[in-house]
């Protein structure tokens, strides 16, 4: 086994860590050693001394869900009154509230709902778009395997005609822990992982950007997680599409894994300090403020996490797990500048925007402008070209 | 006063930045920090290494060990003659919820809520002028009657000085009636800041910082102990931060009285100072750190669980801290003014969160004396 000394020298090194490292650091129990060390590759990565965050709203399309996961307090079965399924109008009156506040995104997920086959999903992509420029960052890898079973058609087709419709960008949700003995004890109906992985490789095949996340403090053990960030690093090296990775701790509150004693703020920072460290391709790594607080998230900006994520207009899925921690644009940003950084309102591309979202400075993404078949272009530029459109073009997320 | 544990020399990590190298070469040396030293602490960018210098004081008297205890907080009453600015707890009197608590209802209260493994009760209650100095030997008498086993930490200095006034005598007298009725130590609170200009703007009326400090004195000279709180995150400057912690330091200097160092974060909400919102953990987190490394000579620094909240209470345990206080089972100051933490936690949800910071949970009464380590 290496030493911390060891994994700290590679660290400094810029070598990339190896599974065992990132064990060794997931047990090393001297919280600030782990801070700085974390702290060292984020500016690494990030000299301009910037932590960014996001305005924008939870759309849930539905919740109605037949996939019935256990650590989850959001779904309804097919059938049950609380069940929901917005009308368009419902959606639109969401967009428009989103627009005013200065948002420019949506993130867009619901439930497994047998109704919705591609036909539904390009009309309520279509929808949003002709009623108002904003950006869709929508469903997930499992939500879009749904909707291939649903509609008997092959996932290739499905990216294309979602992205086509309107789809701009696809969140890395139900990632949990991509170990199949993991997924079949917490989520037995839903995708393994190689089929999420092979989701989103899809989805950077056709030039879509996502996101990867980790759900953690369950029923797994600390070399899954590492396992788990090792398979998203592997995929990243190849396809270099993750903007960010974000990982946050199971919220037990009334799901059916209610009595799952919850992880606290020590493995919190211990996990996402070594998912930094580990997962050296992914330049950017949100901290959790829905589970974990606006004190936590702070404090998060010294473990290696560089953004706050979304200061979200509506939440519902972690709140129906009892968790209810939305945060302000000024608590945020009162949060940025306590751990001595500069705050930035991004898109989903860590383009800088302004408080209307209006885009300020185009971030680059050299990996990613490689390996992507339409270079690092944004969904408003034009098919032709990588430049940014005019400022009248419409929203900037 | 027990003497104070020879505290080994802190291993310094060896790679700090440069700036803290004078501070870093003090502590190894023994060296007392000085204000300067504070500032730079306070301002320095890298909070991971101003945590590391106190993990390292901090593990040099305490080794890996984390504290806490079964304890039960009782607010007698809530009615309050004060005003502080900070206060959402106090009543004036015709408030339904006003609570004045007398023998009776304390002795039902101790059968009903304080189970068996609580070993110490934490009595403190607003300045209501209602009540006669008799109440108070009499509230001790009464829990000292029904629970002889419980260590009895009361009353602050606030309210020891005010006793002194309706009694017409001095205080060492009202030490000596409240000691012979069961007192056996005091709380921390009351301290605030202790500078003048933060009281006259924030607590004026109330004790001012000259007279908490003689008040202490004289606890300290009658043979209790006592802990010292700093409420921070409000008006104060970072230099009234640091000339509360010299005072503390310079009075532990001539006493040795002092058990317990209690940062405490202002939580605004409900109080007249609501627009000034609430601090970060970041700054909970880096006061404690400074407090660790500017108190030498108080053994103990804790974070207040109730108030800082549980997470960065935990994370306290890596930048300075040694102690999470205790169970606490009802509490109502900080959660009138808007705390978010849960009325109580249990024993083994303590010794879990101490766990998973990667300390040794370890079991205290009051005064230290007996220190059991949790079997895991």
């Amino acid at each position: 086994m290496p030493s911390f000394c060891d994994v700290s020298q590679k660290v400094q090194a810029g070598e990339r860590l190896d599974p065992e490292d990132a064990l060794l650091l997931l047990a090393h129990p001297d919280l600030p050693a782990l801070g700085r060390l974390a702290d060292l590759v984020r500016r690494r990565l990030h000299p301009d001394g910037e932590v960014t965050y996001i305005v924008d709203r939870n759309v849930n399309y539905t919740n109605v869900c037949v996939t019935l996961c256990k650590f989850c307090a959001f779904y309804r079965r097919p059938g049950d009154p609380e069940g929901y399924d917005h009308p368009a109008e419902v959606i639109y009156d969401k967009i428009r509230e989103t627009r005013e506040l200065g948002g420019t995104q949506i993130l867009l997920q619901g439930g497994h709902n047998p109704d919705y086959d591609i036909e539904r999903y390009e009309a309520l992509f279509t929808g949003i778009k002709e009623h108002a420029p904003i950006h869709i960052h929508g469903l997930s890898p499992s939500e879009i395997l749904h909707c291939c079973k649903v509609s008997k058609l092959p996932l290739e087709t499905v990216l294309a005609r979602m992205r086509a419709a309107g789809l701009d960008s696809v969140p890395g949700g139900g990632g949990e822990i991509l170990v199949d003995r993991v997924r079949k004890l917490i989520s037995p109906l839903k995708t393994m992982s190689d089929e999420w992985l092979d989701v989103m490789e899809a989805c950077h095949g056709q030039g879509l950007r996502t996101t990867a996340t980790m759900m953690f403090g369950h029923v797994e053990t600390h070399a899954e997680r590492i396992e788990h960030m090792r398979r998203v690093r592997e995929l990243q090296d190849r396809s270099a599409g993750f903007t960010a990775f974000i990982s946050w701790t199971f919220q037990a509150p009334h799901t059916q894994m209610q009595d799952t004693p919850m992880s606290g703020g020590a493995d919190y920072l211990r996990t996402a300090a070594v998912s930094r460290l580990f997962i050296d391709n992914i330049e950017n790594f949100q901290a959790s403020f829905v589970t974990q607080g606006i004190d936590m998230a702070g404090v998060s900006l010294h473990y290696g996490m560089n953004d706050l994520g979304s200061v979200m207009i509506e939440e519902n899925v972690v709140s129906s797990a009892g968790c209810e921690c939305l945060a302000n644009i000024d608590e945020m940003e009162k949060q940025i500048r306590a751990a001595g950084f500069t705050p930035r309102r991004r898109n989903m591309f860590y383009d800088r925007v302004d408080e209307q979202g209006e885009l300020q400075t185009r971030h680059p993404h050299p990996a990613w402008a490689q390996r992507s078949p339409h270079g690092d272009r944004r969904p408003w530029d034009s098919a032709e070209d990588s430049a940014p459109a005019q400022a009248s073009s419409g929203a900037r997320s | 006063m027990n003497s104070p544990a020879a505290v080994a020399a802190p291993v310094i990590p060896s790679d700090l930045p440069a700036e803290l190298s004078p501070i870093a070469d003090k502590l190894a040396a023994g060296q007392r920090l000085c204000m300067d030293d504070g500032r730079i602490l306070f301002a320095h960018p890298d909070l991971n290494a101003v945590g590391a210098l106190a993990n390292a004081a901090r593990e040099a008297r305490h080794g890996g060990r984390t504290t806490f205890i079964a304890n039960r907080h009782l607010n007698y009453t809530n009615k309050c003659a004060y005003r502080c600015m900070f206060c959402a707890f106090r009543r004036d009197g015709d408030e339904p919820d006003t609570v004045v608590m007398q023998p009776d209802f304390v002795r039902a209260k101790l059968r009903a809520d304080f189970p068996a493994h609580v070993r110490e009760v934490h009595v403190v209650g607003g300045i209501n002028p209602d009540l006669p100095f008799e109440y108070y030997p009499r509230l001790l008498a009464t829990i000292q009657d029904e629970r002889p086993d419980l260590h009895i930490k009361g009353f602050t200095m606030i309210e020891l000085d005010h006793m002194a006034q309706i009694a017409e005598q001095p205080v060492e007298w009202v030490i000596e009636q409240l000691r012979e009725a069961g007192l056996a130590s005091c709380p921390g609170g009351g301290a605030e800041v202790l500078s003048p200009r933060v009281h006259k703007k924030l607590y004026n009326g109330k004790l001012p910082p000259e007279r908490w400090l003689a008040t202490t004195r004289k606890v300290h000279a009658a043979g209790l102990h006592t802990n010292a709180t700093m409420l921070f995150g409000h008006i104060e400057t970072t230099d009234e931060r640091l000339d509360h912690m010299q005072a503390i330091r310079q009075l532990q200097d001539d006493t040795g009285g002092f058990l317990q160092f209690i940062p405490l974060v202002f939580h605004p909400e409900n109080t007249p100072l609501e627009r000034l919102g609430k601090t970060t953990g970041l700054d909970a987190l880096r006061t404690i750190a400074v407090s660790r490394l500017m108190l030498d000579n108080v053994p103990y620094i804790k974070s207040y669980w109730v108030m800082l909240g549980i997470k960065i209470a935990q994370l306290a345990q890596w930048y300075g801290a040694d102690d999470i206080d205790g169970t606490v089972l009802e509490e109502h100051i900080t959660h009138d003014a808007g705390g978010t933490t849960p009325q109580g936690l249990t024993t083994s949800a303590l010794a879990d969160l101490i766990r998973e910071a990667g300390r040794e949970p370890v079991e205290r009464d009051t005064l230290y004396t007996q220190l059991t380590p949790c079997e895991a």
